[in-house]
């Protein structure tokens, strides 16, 4: 007897808890993996997953076997020309020539172990060395705004949502449909009762009043058994709950591009800029992306330009938050922007400009962002522009912050202190500025 | 009598309607199986069924991951398809049918694997020793909650150190010639906390330090220990590590079970391919000459038979060794034959079947061989002829290859010979051996490496000795003999590079 079951039902994720493992295992690989990847993709295209390669001798097994050499047979098929007693030039080294090493369980396999993770994967693993705060990871797990919208009508539901209309209407097709049939039953009945009644002669007509009387009673008490309105004629409004994105964003990336930033510092402060973007990305909806360069004079940009191209020249730092400041004027209004700014320099600065970067931002930019950042990418000693900013992290707390970055493996330890901070602003920031004042 | 389907589409009917029919004609052959479990299963579960190596419920792994993301890869890129069918040596015997699958290629896995496979798991001499399929379930239901619970006890990564140690030696976990003895889940759990505490008496009765008398000290440095060589390398460490804790000791006799469990699967490759594709194509067959299956039917079948039975000659791109499934089908194919219509070389090779009853012949082959004696028994001229083999004699000192035999008649014996020997896992496996344990000095464990043929240890061995340090503890050396002279040895940890 064989018995037939059908499991298709059953869940499919059975190696899961085992991939989870395997990615446990290598999570130096996978990581380094997706560090390559962010370098090389633009600052709005993270969010998708990421094919992985693991040398495979890092993930091999190994077993006790035979190597190569030593005297060994071995059998094949397929004999076209060889006669017994020939010999036959052995492939130069690599093998894969006729009749080598397809025995052997080297050479034949690929050299890299590669598979594919998710997008949510991906950027988890981007996030995870930032060591984010709880309230940060919240935000960029959940989503915490709803809004109740419409969705058709339903029969169950809570009072308040009762529709009267939809209701009274189904009550009365309702009743239409239980008691049309009787009703129009009803109206024959009495017509005849009616033409009997006026000539009531005779002996059999007597007795088809009565049974029509009889007759009369009985369809109006079912008439009226009708309820008027019963329980399934009731209709709910439906509600659901919509997750509405908080509010749009712009981001500004401010960078000077004079001839004192290489192009490694660019790369630094292109992971700057993604993981700030990634990070709102994960609160609100919609994200614009300014970028503004600066050398003498600033100019926006795309972000190939912004992070390509080449300037030299000196450096005034206090043209970029002009732009900036003028841009936010003309087209991003604090009332309906979250404003956030990540500036990244060298730390060159015309010197007489710093002073004035500094009262440009106390008082023109940072009364209408949410955050305002700046890395300084040098190996030396603070410059000009530092000191001038140092003021500034004391007096807003919660909308400046500042930090120097050395080299790339610096990067992650800066963000999570930028970051720390934002989670003391937590609360202003989930609603536009404007509104919440 | 009428087609049972003359679509394509299966449903739950038509397949038992198969199932029903296959079944009445494999009895009438004299197929003798387990009861059959057909689980019908998707994709993603067949690509689930496969990462854990033919086990319905496996214990967690990185490696089984490893094996599902390679087989997730390499489906979703199309570059493999999945297998038709998986089937598990248990009673009931449990096979899997994937959803996508046609109704001729349900039919054929049914009989292929739930007729097919099945009588070759309960007949054979091999598994009939070495498995209990009534047991395997239980017995992995009991492996994986004891794993569950070491892990939560001991933290993953410590049982993940002691799996990594015994996969790496599992198939040194296996006993050659001892029947082991098998018991139900309850046994098993029960046995196990006894075993746990005895053993560790026993551990440390061996390795005891306090001295004893003179005399005793002086006959134990003369005692060797282990007193004969042990080939089975899990099961020597299992009994005799000296550091190991008994939940220890317990993983590495689950992977061992194990390893014992598959062994006979290793070692019957080709026969039990070939025995169950033979029989899909008799089964089959068969329904079609009752008339109970049409010619689109058969079609089907046959363009699926065809690619699983091609055997690729050795310069073809797509050649990836000798297929099982061609040489064993088409050996049992050729004992038919030789039963049937003998010619009068089968006479002179085979005089003992040449002309007997065919399926009794069959029978007898299936139960009572395993790949290397099979090839040895049957494989005639006549398929050394179809198969075009040759014998390659590789000699590293040589810059040449040598063609040592053709298929002709002074080379049909050597082909015979050569290949069967392919097959044995002796040969295929270095032999190496515990040989013995400085219990008075430094508790090193030596290993003894016999080579034959001048066959070097792949560089994998290095690693794999680590491994068996992690597990031993102490000092491990490695000695290679070749012709009784001791050639090299190997230490890990390796005191001559620090």
């Amino acid at each position: 007897m064989s018995y037939f079951i059908d499991r298709r039902l059953n869940g499919k994720n059975k190696s899961m808890v085992n991939r989870q493992r395997f990615m446990q295992r290598y999570k130096k690989h996978i990581k380094q993996a997706v560090s390559d990847a962010v370098n090389k993709r633009s600052i709005t295209d993270m969010e998708r997953g990421e094919n992985i390669s693991i040398p495979s001798r890092d993930t091999h097994e190994p077993v006790i076997s035979h190597g190569q050499g030593g005297q060994q047979h071995r059998i094949y098929p397929g004999n076209k020309q060889f006669d017994a007693g020939d010999r036959i030039d052995k492939p130069k080294s690599g093998g894969g020539g006729a009749g080598s090493g397809q025995a052997s369980n080297q050479g034949s396999g690929e050299d890299e172990f590669s598979f594919y993770i998710s997008k949510e994967e991906f950027l988890n693993y981007i996030f995870e060395d930032l060591a984010l705060p709880n309230m940060v990871k919240k935000t960029l797990s959940t989503q915490d705004d709803f809004e109740t919208r419409h969705a058709g009508f339903v029969t169950e539901g809570t009072a308040n949502n009762l529709s009267i209309i939809r209701s009274m209407r189904n009550a009365h097709a309702r009743r239409i449909a239980l008691s049309a049939g009787k009703k129009r039953k009803l109206k024959e009945l009495q017509q005849e009762q009616k033409e009997l009644e006026e000539n009531p002669d005779g002996f059999k007509q007597q007795a088809r009043l009565l049974a029509i009387n009889e007759e009369i009673a009985i369809l109006k008490s079912r008439i009226k058994k009708v309820p008027y309105l019963d329980t399934f004629d009731l209709r709910y409004r439906s509600q659901v709950k919509y997750p509405v994105p908080t509010s749009k964003a712009v981001m500004f990336c401010l960078m000077d591009v004079s001839g004192s930033m290489t192009q490694d510092i660019k790369e630094i402060a292109k992971r700057f800029y993604i993981l700030l973007y990634l990070f709102l990305q994960k609160s609100y909806d919609k994200i614009e992306l300014v970028f503004i360069r600066h050398h003498t004079s600033a100019k926006e940009v795309t972000e190939e330009e912004f992070f390509y191209s080449r300037e030299t020249g000196g450096t005034i730092v206090s043209s970029a938050l002009k732009l900036m400041h003028e841009i936010v004027q003309d087209r991003y209004s604090a009332s309906e922007w979250n404003i956030y700014a990540a500036q990244a320099s060298d730390g060159d600065n015309w010197d007489d400009d710093s002073p004035h970067c500094a009262s440009l931002l106390s008082n023109q930019i940072l009364p209408q962002v949410q955050y305002f950042s700046y890395i300084e990418i040098t190996p030396q000693n603070h410059q000009a522009l530092w000191h001038a900013y140092e003021k500034l992290s004391t007096d807003w707390p919660h909308e400046f912050a500042m930090a120097q970055i050395k080299d790339p493996g610096d990067i992650y330890s800066v963000f999570r202190k930028l970051f720390a901070k934002q989670n003391a602003s937590e609360s202003q920031r989930s609603s536009p500025q404007g509104e919440s004042a | 009598m009428s087609y049972i389907s003359t679509d394509s589409e299966w449903t739950f009917e038509l397949l038992e309607a198969y199932d029903t029919e296959i079944k009445r004609i494999a009895e009438g052959y004299g197929l003798d199986t387990y009861p059959n479990q057909i689980e019908v299963i998707s994709a993603e579960q067949m690509m689930d069924a496969y990462a854990s190596v033919g086990m319905p419920l496996g214990y967690h792994h990185w490696s089984y991951g490893k094996h599902f993301l390679a087989t997730q890869k390499n489906y979703q890129r199309g570059a493999m398809g999945l297998a038709y069918e998986i089937v598990i040596n248990s009673s009931p015997c449990i096979a899997y049918l994937m959803e996508e699958n046609t109704l001729p290629m349900q039919a054929l896995v049914i009989a292929h694997a739930c007729y097919g496979h099945n009588s070759f798991f309960k007949g054979n001499y091999l598994f009939k020793t070495w498995t209990d399929a009534s047991a395997i379930v239980d017995y992995l239901v009991f492996a994986r909650s004891y794993i569950k619970k070491c892990e939560e006890r001991h933290g993953i990564e410590e049982v993940e150190k002691v799996l990594d140690s015994c996969h790496a030696l599992m198939n040194y976990g296996v006993d050659r010639y001892k029947r082991p003895k098998p018991i139900s889940t309850e046994e098993e759990a029960l046995r196990q906390e006894e075993r746990e505490k005895i053993l560790q008496q026993q551990v440390n009765d061996l390795w005891r330090t306090i001295p004893k008398g003179h005399e005793e000290e002086a006959e134990k440095k003369k005692r060797s220990f282990p007193s004969e060589p042990q080939e089975n390398l899990l099961y020597f460490i299992e009994k005799n590590a000296p550091l190991l804790k008994p939940w220890q000791r317990e993983i590495i006799r689950i992977v061992r079970k194990l390893a014992q469990y598959f062994y006979p699967q290793r070692q019957t490759q080709v026969m039990n391919e070939g025995w169950a594709t033979f029989w899909h194509y008799t089964l089959l067959h068969t329904l079609y000459d009752e008339g109970l299956v049409n010619e689109g039917f058969m079609l089907e079948f046959l363009t699926s038979h065809t690619n699983v039975v091609a055997q690729p000659g050795f310069d073809s791109p797509y050649y990836s060794g000798i297929n099982p499934y061609a040489l064993g089908f088409n050996m049992f194919q050729d004992i038919k034959r030789i039963c049937q219509n003998p010619s009068e070389e089968d006479r002179e090779w085979f005089p003992e079947i040449a002309g007997s009853d065919w399926l009794e012949t069959l029978h007898f082959a299936m139960k009572n061989f395993k790949d290397e004696s099979f090839i040895q028994q049957f494989l005639s001229p006549k398929l050394i002829r179809d198969f075009k083999l040759f014998s390659l004699y590789d000699d590293e000192r040589s810059p040449k290859y040598l063609v040592d035999a053709i298929h002709n008649d002074k080379g049909y014996r050597t082909i015979r010979d050569n290949l069967s020997r392919q097959y044995d896992l002796s040969y295929r496996e270095p032999n190496i051996q515990v040989w013995s344990v400085d219990l008075t000095g430094d508790r090193s464990l030596t290993l003894r490496h016999t080579m034959q043929n001048n066959i070097p240890l792949s560089s994998d061995c290095t690693e794999v000795m680590k491994h068996l340090h992690t597990l031993w503890g102490f000092d491990i050396h490695l000695e290679t003999y070749s012709e009784g002279k001791k050639i090299n040895t190997q230490a890990c940890p390796d005191h001559t590079k620090e």
